[in-house]
This record gives C-alpha cells, structure tokens and sequence, in this order.
C-alpha cells in the first residue's frame, strides 16, 4: 500500500475495509434484534396498565371484585386456545424456514382460527360483563381490568391481521427473504403475546378467584 | 494504546457479526427436531398452566401464599416459552437479546413494584378520596 | 356531521390570537406559494420529504425544532410580560389564556424543540462515526420524523381552531378530567403526544439497533466515539419510557372519552396514579433529552482542546449508571403529596446518587480541556457556559431532591428556576453547541463565528437575568404560573426576570442572523476538505456535506481515534493513503410512507379530537393502507454506480490532499 516506517505501538488508524469483511451486516439479525427491542418497549407498556391494575384491583367502589365476575372454565378454554395457537405458529414458522408450503399454510390457518377463537370468547366475555352492569364504567378496578386485558385482545386482534397479510404475502411472493424477516418478526410477536397472557390469567384471573 | 488487533480475533463481546437473531432457531436444525422442540415447549406449558388452574381453586396451598405461588409459576412458564418458542439462549452469540431482555424486565420491575409501594404507603397515609370530596361541600 | 367542530371553535373574540394566526398564516402561505412559483416543489419532494438519508432526516428534525423554538419562546416573552405587569393589576392575558400559554410553552419545549433537536443531531451523526451507511431502519426513520411533525402541527391548530390545554404541561387529574377541562384543549394534547410519541419510539428502536448492530467492521464498543454512547443510552431510555407515556395518556383518553375510572375523583379512580406513571416516564425523559447533550460536549470538549476525552472508561461507565439510575428516582417530582417519609427518603438519597456519574462527566471534561490547547470558538463557548450553568442547576436539584427543602420549594419558581436551569444550561446549550459544530458537516460551509459568539453572550447573560431571580422570588414564596399577583418584593425581580427575557429574544435575533449572513457568504465559510475543525471523530474523514453513501469504501478501525491517528499519518507523509478500489453501492430508495402515513395521522388526530367519527376511520383505514402498500413494494433499493462514487471521492481527496500540501508548505 503505502511505505512507512511501521510505528510498533501506534495503530495506522482504520485502513479500507474487504468485501469479505462486511458481512452485508445479515439484515436478518439487524430485523429481528429491532423488533426485539420494540417488542420489549411493548411489554413496558402492558406493565405499566398491569401496575394500574394492580393498584386499583381494590377500588370497586362498592361494586363486583374478579371473584364474582370471573369464570374459570372461560380463561382455561382461552389459554388452551392461545397456548396452542403458539405452538402451531410453531409449526408454520418451521415451514417457513423450510419453505415447505403446506406445513406454512396449515400452520397459519389453525393459528389463526384459534386466535380467533380466543377473541371471540374475550368479545363475548366483555359484553356478559358489559350487559350485567360491570362494565368498565363502573369501577377503577373495572375501568384497569377492561384496558389490560383489552389491550392484550387488540394486539391479538393486530397480530391476526398481520397473520393474513403475511399469509397473503407468501401467497403472492412466496418465501423471499425480506418476507422471511417479517415472518420471523411476527412469531416473535405472537410467541409474546402468549407470554403477556400467562402473566395476565395467573395474576388477574387467578388470583382474583384463588381462596384468600 | 490499543491491545485490540483487527482481523478475525476481535474481541468476542464487540462485533455484530455472528449474532444470532432473537427468535431464530440455531443453524442446522431440521424440521423434526424444530417440530421436537415446541412440542417438549407446549407439554411443559400445558403442565404449568394445570397446575396454576388447580391451585387457584383447591386448598392444598396455604392461602395467602397462592398468589407467590401462582407467580413463581406464571415466571417458569414465561421462561419455558423464551427457550422452547423464541429460541433465546445464554449462548455468546445471544448476549444482546439477553441483555435488552434483562433490562426490559428490571424497568417491569421497577414500574410494577414501586408503584405498588408507592401507591400503598400513599393510600396509608390519605384520606380515602370520598371524604376528601365531602369535605369540599 | 363534523362532530364538536364549528365556527365557534375559532377564536374571532381575542385579537392577540388572530393577529397572530393571520400572520402565521401569511408568511406560511407565501413560503408555500414561492416555493411552488420557483419550482422547488420536485426537488424538495424528491430530496427531503420523501428522503430515507440520515443526514436528511437529522437536518428536518432540527429545522422543526428551531422553528418551534420560536413559537415556545413567544410563549415565553408573553408570560414574562405577563408577570411583569401583572403586579397589582391584571395585566394584558386573561386567566384563561394564560392558562393555555404556560401550557403550550412547557409542551412545545419538551415535545417539540428539545426532543427533536437531539435527536435530529442523534440522526445526523451517530451513523458517520460509527463509519456507516444509515440507520438501522431508514424508511422507519423518515416516518418517525413526520409523526413528530403531526404533533407539532396539530398543537399549532389547536391555536386558532379550538384551544389548548390549560393544565400546565403535564396534564393532572383531576383538572384534566372532562368534567373539569371540557373542552378540546386537553384531547389536542393528549392526542398530539400520543402520535409523535409513536415517532419518538420509532426512533429509539432505530438508534439502539444502529448502535448495537450496526457499527464499521473493527468498532469495537470501547472505541466508539462518546457521542454514540450517549446516543445508546439516551435510546435505551425512549424505549424504555416512552411506553410508560403512552399508557398513561391513553388511560386519560379512555377516562375523557369513554367514561372510565382510572384517574377520576369517583368510581375509584386514583388521581395519584398519574403522577407516578407520568413521573415514572417524565424523569427517565429529561435524561433522555440531556444524555446527547453531554456527548456533545464530550465531542466539543476533546476537539477543541485538541485533546483526546480525559477518562473515556470511566465516562461510558457514568453515563449507563445514569441510563439505569434514571428509572430509580422518579417519586421526586411528587415528594409533597403524600407518600410517607420512608418512600420520600428512599428516592431522595438515590436522587443524590444520580449526581455523582453526572459530577464524573464533569470533571472529565474540565481535565480534558486541562493540558489542551484551547480554541475558543462558539461551540466551547457553549461547553463552558453549560459547565458553570449546568453545576449550578444541578446543585439546585440536589437541594430540591431533600423532601424537608422540597416541601417548602415545590411548584415554586425555584423549581421553575431549576429545570430551566439544568435544561437551558444543558440541553439547549448542548444542542446550540451541536448545530454550531455539525453545522458545516451536514451543509458544507461553516456558521458565522462571531455572530455564534454574540448569540452565545447574549443567551447565557439572558439566561442568568432571566433566572436567577426567579429562584430569590421562589424562595420568597411565589408560586409557579401566576397570572398575577400583590406581593410588592416580588415585583423587580419579575421585572429582571423580563429584562433576560429580552436579552435571550436577542440571542435568538443574533441566531437568526447568524444563519442568514452565513448562507449570504456560503463560499467565504466553505467547509472544502470536510474536517473544519480538525476532528478527531469519523464523521470528519467525509466530504462536506456527504455523499448519499457517507463512505466510499467502509473503514476497518484499527483503534481509539481511528480517525485522528490516521490523520496524524496522512500529514507525516504529506500524502493521503491509496485510492480505494470503487464499487457500486446499494442505499436504500426514498419512500413517500413516512409523509403520507403522517398525513393520514393528522387527519386521525384532528377528527378524535373534534369526535368526527366517520373521519377517524378514514384516516385510521388510509394510515394502515399505507404501511400495507409500503410492504408490497418489490424493490427496496436503488445503486449508486461506481463512477460516481469514485467521481464524489476523488473530489474530496483531492481537496484534502491540497490541504495537506498547505499544511506541509506553511510548516
């Protein structure tokens, strides 16, 4: 390159990097640790409604506590149903990687049936609550019960359209690399979102019914 | 001044290269170990999650201590869906996601339990909000 | 039909307001109608509103934020006046109007100059001295800079259609509650700072991940320059923070539009949870907002002393102590209302603790500058006026972080004194600094010096005339955000607080005309080789202002200073080192998203708050249209070919090796 007397201790600075050193910075890696990041800004947001929660789970204003109003048998068949859902995305993000169509498509559908199952009895769970007078107006223990647990349902309800649009993306485009990444990303949101539930069922559900 | 040397023996915690992606399996798994690995996830889940069911409403656990029960349980189970589902390990290549996991849980914690602390010894030492409406009429 | 909207939302009955918005509406009208008339509406859709490019982005955001530096400060000249006259008399602002001032000077301060100047500078440099292309997420990037335009310009509606808040700048319940505030004033708030907070979080998770995943090949951590660092943590803390903002304000939202109970006097609402959360958030943001400050200096420190930063170790390990210790002391913004004194006495003392990183940075600056060969130029003016002004601050906050002190201090004009303090003295200064310094980077000709000198004298004895009264009359007893009052001792100190009010509109006359003399002699400050300061860092080995690309061929660090140590060899030998061998380079393609999505969001904005529900799902249907349609594109990338990239280096070099050779002949 250049002649100089090569100082032993100094360093020459920074010198012109090689192609085989810049490792086009696997956008996947850079994707993925991205949405991790958002993905954990998003669980500070549940925590800070969970810390209302709990901090109004005492202020019923003489109206229902969890203990009247909550039904086990509803949060166990909801848990199997997003329990299960994560493992069959599971399923179809192995098929994704493996750019094995049918493993893919049959793992999103059943996801996203069983997504919708789950939305559909927290809907119909909501309205029960809403019509017996325990709605979300009635109480601050109320009001944080319906924003914690309803924030949880839109970002299942956001996840299952994204379901559809990454199913329709595959569709039209088939397994290229920048859709690989956006289904790497959703995964991670949904295998998240079942994360946030297991926190909610044992510590707003349970809780709420456990003997005291 | 500088002990780091460039080429390949750059220091391990430095670089970006050769990370992993959180989320992503490790390289060279094949569909039937993939599918071995959620299904180990979901019986460890489904296990956790009875067992939470069956403690809230029997009486085998002391009382006041369910909800430190029903807890440490809700924590296994996170932690079974962070290693079956999202693939996170201890491993070097995973040190970021580790760490961005590690902080997001301390600002959880820190939010949850500090406002719960705050919020109590506030209530403590509060007049309960209806008599303080009262005593403005 | 159009919801709450009607003719009557628009002030006609207070003449300062229209006065105002007319003119406001003139001069944006003109601008507007000569830009279309001289046909620069393509090249500044193509170049800048549809820009992914860093340095671009950086460039909008700070231009916003000195725009609305002028709206705040209006703001501010208004209640100095005020208080001036309002001594025994009424003066000129109605209670009601007051209100709204006070309100819209401490929301645009915050939200909406000091958020995005840093982190426009953030933007504009952090990928040139990591020795990189871009940020991790461009087209991200570009839509988070017009989600912070959409707030900024729906609190600028809310000045003549509707009102604004009068709650102050932090919205407490119970006042914020709709019984108690019924008007739109609080939703043009609430919803204003809930879409550029989706922008600000955008933008902490591009930064992070610029950081963490995206730095040359060689850049280790420990080599990074100090403002990366900075960067790093300011970032973790958005991430971390700012959701805490958005759950509370949409708790608000949920309390004022559907009835619910978390914040509200009955039904088990508990007012004092939004203080926590609100606090629990407000604090982590004045570090977010004051940490790039801090790597300003300690890029301005090291430059102009011509020295390298004095203790880098122990620098990087001070400022992500600050990062983690930020989220520790927020019950000290609310020590007097109500928690007992074990609570108050716990977050006080770690309020103390959270000085001694701050106290380390401190005297690594001074001891860099200690030994160096000083140059004083504006940029260290600024470093040393923050040094002496920003210690001062921070001793006050100390004092105000002991509950005894506070209960007699709190909401008086000491706190106001305070805060000012440590942001004007550190944030401001930090970011004046900053554009001063980048200024030649991101346009190619250096800003006026002398007349950055003068802004800087006025600013900082403005600033102690402004303030420093107000922390006497604070510990006489005044109370913050008085519309008027009888205390006669009180009244010459409000007069001097005027009178650097004064002084500081014309530090900012000096700015402007400092911008405007410069851009008249552009060729006489040209910046011809890129590195006018002698730099140390690597954004300095660029072309000024960088091509598209930033770096012909990526660097690979060697060590600390890459920069400066390869500098030092350039000039020994009199000759820069060999061509690079040209490639063509990817970059990614500019993107309408950003624009239109922020489009989309205004018009959600403006219909929730005037309850025009029909226009809400419009908006909300053409927002998420927009990223769908973002996602079906097919070609993320354009290329630069090689003979361009060559052509755009070889003038640099060219301009550099001249400089070296006047260097050698003048030696």
């Amino acid at each position: 390159m250049s002649a100089h007397a090569p100082s032993a201790q100094a360093h020459e600075g920074y010198r012109f990097a090689r192609a085989d050193e810049l490792h086009p910075h696997d956008k996947r890696v850079i994707v993925g640790y991205g949405f991790w990041i958002w993905l954990i800004s998003d669980i500070i947001l549940f925590s800070a409604f969970f810390a209302t929660f709990a901090v109004l789970s005492e202020n019923t204003d003489g109206g229902p506590s969890g203990r009247e109003l909550f039904s086990v048998t509803t949060v166990a068949i909801e848990t199997a149903c997003l329990l299960f859902s994560s493992f069959t995305c599971g399923i179809a993000m192995i098929g994704a990687h493996a750019q094995n169509r049918a493993m893919y498509y049959w793992g999103m559908a059943v996801t996203f049936v069983l997504g919708l199952a789950f939305l559909g009895i927290e809907i119909h769970e909501f309205s029960e609550l809403i019509a017996e007078g325990a709605g979300p107006t009635r109480s601050g223990f109320l009001s944080s019960f319906f924003a914690l647990v309803g924030c949880h349902g839109l970002h299942v309800t956001a996840g299952l359209l994204w379901l559809l649009t990454m199913v329709a993306q595959v569709w039209a485009k088939g397994f290229r690399e920048d859709i690989q990444r956006r289904l790497l990303c959703f995964g991670l949101f949904w295998h998240t979102l079942d994360i946030i539930w297991v926190g909610l069922f044992s510590l707003v559900y349970l809780v709420g019914v456990a003997p005291q | 001044m500088s002990q780091d040397s460039s080429g390949p023996h750059v220091s391990a915690n430095a670089l970006p290269q050769g990370d992993a992606a959180p989320g992503d399996e490790h390289a060279g798994f094949d569909i039937a170990s993939g599918i071995r690995g959620y299904l180990i996830g979901l019986v460890l889940a489904v296990g956790l999650s009875a067992v939470s069911f069956y403690i809230a409403r029997s009486t085998i656990v002391w009382a006041p201590s369910i909800p430190i029960a029903l807890s440490v349980l809700a924590i296994a189970q996170m932690g079974v869906h962070l290693v079956f589902f999202l693939h996170i390990t201890t491993g070097k290549d995973s040190v970021n996601n580790v760490l961005a996991l590690a902080f997001g849980i301390l600002i959880v914690m820190l939010l949850v339990f500090g406002s719960l602390w705050i919020i109590s010894n506030l209530n403590h030492n509060m007049l309960p909000m209806e008599q303080i409406m009262n005593m403005q009429r | 039909m159009f919801g709450k909207l009607s003719w009557a939302a628009i002030p006609f009955h207070q003449p300062i307001i229209m006065v105002t918005s007319g003119v406001v509406a003139l001069v944006l009208t003109s601008v507007i109608v000569w830009v279309i008339v001289k046909g620069h509406l393509p090249y500044l859709w193509r170049e800048w509103i549809t820009s992914v490019d860093h340095k671009k982005i950086g460039v909008m955001y700070v231009i916003l934020a000195m725009v609305m530096l002028l709206r705040g400060f209006s703001d501010a000249i208004m209640m100095r006046a005020q208080q001036a006259l309002a001594y025994g008399a009424d003066g000129f602002l109605p209670p009601e109007h007051y209100n709204q001032v006070f309100s819209a000077h401490g929301t645009i301060m915050i939200f909406f100059v000091a958020m995005p100047f840093v982190i426009g500078l953030m933007n504009l440099v952090v990928p040139l001295q990591l020795g990189e292309r871009d940020v991790a997420f461009p087209t991200l990037n570009s839509v988070g800079f017009w989600l912070t335009a959409t707030g900024a310009l729906l609190v600028n509606i809310s000045l003549f259609i509707g009102e604004f808040a009068r709650t102050g700048w932090l919205p407490y319940p119970p006042l914020s509650e709709l019984n108690y505030s019924p008007g739109v004033g609080v939703d043009y708030y609430l919803w204003s700072l809930q879409i550029s907070g989706i922008g600000t979080l955008l933008s902490g998770v591009n930064l992070v991940t610029t950081v963490l995943k995206m730095r040359a090949p060689g850049m280790t951590y420990m080599r990074m320059p100090m403002f990366c660092w900075t960067t790093l943590a300011s970032n973790l803390l958005i991430v971390a923070a700012f959701p805490i903002l958005t759950a509370t304000l949409a708790m608000l939202l949920l309390d004022r539009y559907l009835g619910f109970h978390f914040f509200t006097n009955d039904g088990g609402g508990n007012l004092m949870m939004f203080m926590n959360l609100i606090w629990a958030w407000g604090h982590p943001e004045v570090y977010i907002l004051v940490l790039p400050a801090f790597g300003v200096f300690s890029e301005v420190f090291s430059t102009f002393s011509q020295k390298p930063l004095f203790g880098y170790r122990s620098m990087v390990i001070a400022t992500m102590a600050i990062c983690v210790l930020s989220f520790m002391v927020w019950l000290h913004h609310f020590f007097t209302m109500g928690a007992g004194a074990n609570v108050n006495a716990i977050f006080g003392i770690a309020s103390m603790i959270i000085a001694v990183p701050t106290g380390v940075k401190v005297y690594n600056w001074l001891f860099t500058m200690y030994g160096g060969r000083v140059v004083f130029s504006a940029p260290i003016l600024w470093g040393i006026g923050f040094v002496v002004t920003f210690v001062i601050g921070g001793l006050t906050g100390v004092l105000l972080a002991v509950p005894p002190a506070d209960f007699v201090l709190h909401n008086s004009l000491f706190l106001v004194a305070h805060f000012h303090n440590v942001i004007i003295g550190g944030v401001l200064f930090g970011a004046f600094a900053g554009y001063q310094y980048w200024f030649p980077k991101a346009f190619g000709f250096k800003l006026h010096e002398g007349l950055g000198k003068a802004a800087f004298w006025f600013w900082i004895t403005g600033f102690y005339l402004a303030f420093m009264p107000l922390y006497v009359v604070g510990l006489m007893g005044m109370t913050r955000r008085m519309q008027h009052y009888d205390v006669a001792a009180w009244h010459p100190w409000i007069l001097a607080a005027a009178g650097g009010a004064v002084l500081i509109a014309i530090g900012i006359g000096c700015q402007i005309a400092q911008l405007i003399v410069s851009i008249r002699h552009r060729e006489a400050l040209r910046d011809v080789t890129g590195d006018p300061w002698n730099g140390r860092t690597l954004e300095w080995a660029t072309a000024s202002p960088p091509p598209l690309f930033n770096f012909a061929v990526i660097p690979h660090i060697e060590g600390e200073e890459a920069y400066w140590r390869a500098k030092q060899r350039a000039l020994e030998q009199t000759r820069l080192r060999d061509e690079p061998e040209y490639e063509s380079i990817e970059m990614p393609r500019n993107s309408p998203t950003g624009f239109i999505c922020a489009f989309f969001a205004t018009i959600l904005g403006f219909s929730l708050i005037w309850h025009i529900w029909w226009l809400v799902v419009l908006g909300f249907i053409g927002a998420w249209g927009t990223f769908v349609v973002f996602a079906w594109r097919d070609h993320h990338e354009e290329v630069i070919p090689a003979e361009t990239v060559a052509r755009l280096d070889r003038a640099n070099r060219s301009a550099r090796t001249q400089r070296i050779a006047e260097l050698g002949a003048s030696s």
